[in-house]
């Protein structure tokens, strides 16, 4: 074991021998060191973080026809720090009647519902936090805290537009996540185990992208909708209830909010690519041929990873900057009308196709023609009670113009 | 004592005393967040015990879901979260009666189990609990039938609540 192929390992091996040498406990020793990772993982998620707020900044400058920050550092990557030291110094205020304990405890709740999900997300075979066998549920147990955290936020707040953006919030929540499960067993399914790794190694050969690209596109719906940004920002609607449940926080504690948000989706996007795009793998069967092992290499895995995470998190910020808010009927009806029946049924043909097609050299290509299957049909019942409604708002307007004709005729 | 004696100590006492805290707080909204916080201890419990998709279901189901539908309807039909009537009625000591008599009857019937004090052996390498679990679930030979009928039971609550949640005022 040398620190090229498990740079990890290696360093907590050392660190361990040289705290056992300084007579310290080896279970002792054992917390010590998961303590120390768990901080370096978090002090990583988190320096990431300040440089996401440039990387956003700078896109949706590029998306809106501007060119964000340029003025502090070259390119303007000086400027989140200036964010920093304003955010630092600005008054921390806390509004009258408000819970002060839950008040100060949601933005702490919220971010650490992010960084949760970093324990769970593989960087390299070898860089992980944790290789859970419940990997996905527990990405789900972690939305739920987060959620918890924008209701606490909400309603400690002692306003009414944090109130009602905590109310959206839930509504948004409880609907997607049926959809976002639902998303996730797919590759369970694909994969036949739930452990973030065992997702990675699976698409060794061919990303479940191409075998159900149908269930990625559910799960950037649902990971939008979740992470609460536009089109489904109902939650902090700035143009109706002002900044939602975060209207009343100000200084670092609105930092910690967005930090979070920030973070969120750049995680999703890793998610997106561990579940559909190979994660830190997926080389298409290269990395089994002995002239490309270095494609195992930690070294290489990781940008690999970060690239296909940046990617997933780029879409999610071209979706938001993009698309207009949608009202929150429509989003209900959406989801249950449309996309949960779609999930389950997706579900359902995938689950009997990995079943009938296992090992057979019609695998991947019987579960994508599914998927084209299953949108083509999708668009046909859209279009057929698309033009069934038009025609009775049709003959409504008719009707209504027939009337209005003879009341005319008899004046 | 060793490391996972010390949490479970710390999260059993954390659970006992949110779960006070749940009936005594009297802002009805600190209720529902100390019950949160209870649950949570209990997902850690289970975490103790490498039930690991106990501790996540847990998680998942009665926070992500339960307790949140609390709070919701907390913060929509009350008006008032404060309760500001007494506490404690005319009835407590036959409450704290039968309490009593329900701990001390479970203390006595868990102590009385073969092996109650034995630590519980560690999970075969090569096993995977969760797929254990799921074979169980659905094999003709364990639990595919409370199964099936836990999921007529979910299926018929919820076509029931459509029907209600239907039913047009005229």
């Amino acid at each position: 074991m040398s620190f090229w192929n498990d740079p990890i390992r290696f360093v907590a091996e050392w660190l361990q021998g040289l705290l056992t040498g300084w007579g310290l406990n080896q279970s002792f020793a054992d917390v010590l060191l998961a303590l120390l990772g768990a901080l370096l993982l978090i002090t990583f998620s988190l320096v990431l973080a300040i440089f996401l707020v440039w990387v956003e900044r700078k896109v949706v400058a590029r998306f809106q026809d501007r060119l964000g920050p340029n003025r502090l550092g070259p390119f303007g990557l000086i400027q989140p720090f200036a964010d920093i030291i304003k955010l630092l110094i600005k008054e921390d205020t806390t509004p009258a009647g408000a819970d002060k304990f839950l008040y100060n405890l949601a933005p702490v709740l919220a971010l650490a519902s992010v960084l949760l999900l970093w324990a769970i997300l593989p960087l390299a075979s070898v860089i992980y936090g944790v290789d859970l066998n419940v990997a996905l549920l527990y990405l789900i147990a972690a939305g739920a805290l987060g959620t918890l955290a924008i209701i606490m936020g909400g309603w400690a707040s002692n306003n009414k537009y944090a109130l009602l953006g905590a109310f959206r919030m839930v509504a948004t929540m409880i609907s997607y996540e049926i959809p976002m499960v639902v998303a996730l067993l797919i590759p369970t399914i694909l994969a036949g185990t739930m452990s973030v790794r065992g997702i990675a190694e699976a698409q060794g050969s061919v990303w479940f992208f191409f075998l159900s690209p149908l269930a990625a596109v559910i799960f950037l719906i649902s990971a939008v909708a979740e992470l609460g940004r536009a089109p489904f920002d109902l939650n902090e609607a700035e143009s109706e209830i002002i900044a939602g449940f975060h209207i009343e926080y100000s200084g670092m504690k609105f930092g910690l909010f967005y930090a979070g948000e920030l973070l969120h989706a750049f995680t999703f996007g890793g998610f997106a690519a561990l579940l559909f795009f190979g994660g830190y793998g997926g080389f298409f069967g290269l990395q089994n041929l002995p002239a490309f092992a270095w494609l195992n290499n930690p070294f290489v895995q990781t940008p690999v990873f970060m690239l296909k995470a940046m990617l997933g998190y780029w879409v999610i910020m071209w979706i938001k900057y993009t698309m207009p808010r949608v009202r929150i009927d429509h989003m209900l009806a959406f989801n249950w009308k449309f996309l949960t029946p779609l999930a389950l049924v997706l579900l359902m043909v995938t689950a009997v196709l990995d079943r009938w097609l296992d090992g057979s050299n019609w695998y991947a290509a019987g579960l994508f023609f599914s998927n084209v299957v299953i949108a083509w049909l999708t668009i046909e019942i859209l279009r057929a009670y698309g033009r069934k409604q038009r025609k009775a708002e049709a003959a409504r307007l008719g009707s209504d113009c027939a009337q209005a004709g003879a009341q005319s005729a008899q004046q | 004592m060793t490391g996972a004696q010390i949490v479970f100590l710390v999260c059993a006492g954390l659970i006992l005393g949110s779960a006070v805290m749940v009936v005594t707080a009297r802002n009805l909204m600190h209720a529902a967040f100390w019950l949160i916080a209870a649950l949570f201890g209990v997902a850690v419990l289970y975490a103790l015990l490498e039930a690991g998709f106990m501790a996540v279901i847990q998680v998942v189901i009665y926070i992500g879901a339960i307790a949140i539908m609390f709070i919701f309807a907390d913060m929509l039909t009350r008006r008032e979260v404060r309760e500001s009537r007494a506490q404690i009625g005319r009835n407590w000591p036959l409450a704290a009666f039968a309490g009593l008599s329900i701990l001390t009857g479970l203390v006595a019937l868990i102590l009385g189990q073969p092996g109650v004090s034995r630590t519980a052996s560690a999970i075969p390498a090569g096993v995977d609990p969760v797929a254990a679990l799921g074979t169980a679930l659905v094999s003709p030979d364990a639990y595919v039938l409370p199964f099936e009928v836990a999921s007529v039971l979910l299926l018929a609550a919820l076509v029931g609540a459509v029907y209600i949640a239907g039913i047009v005022k005229k």
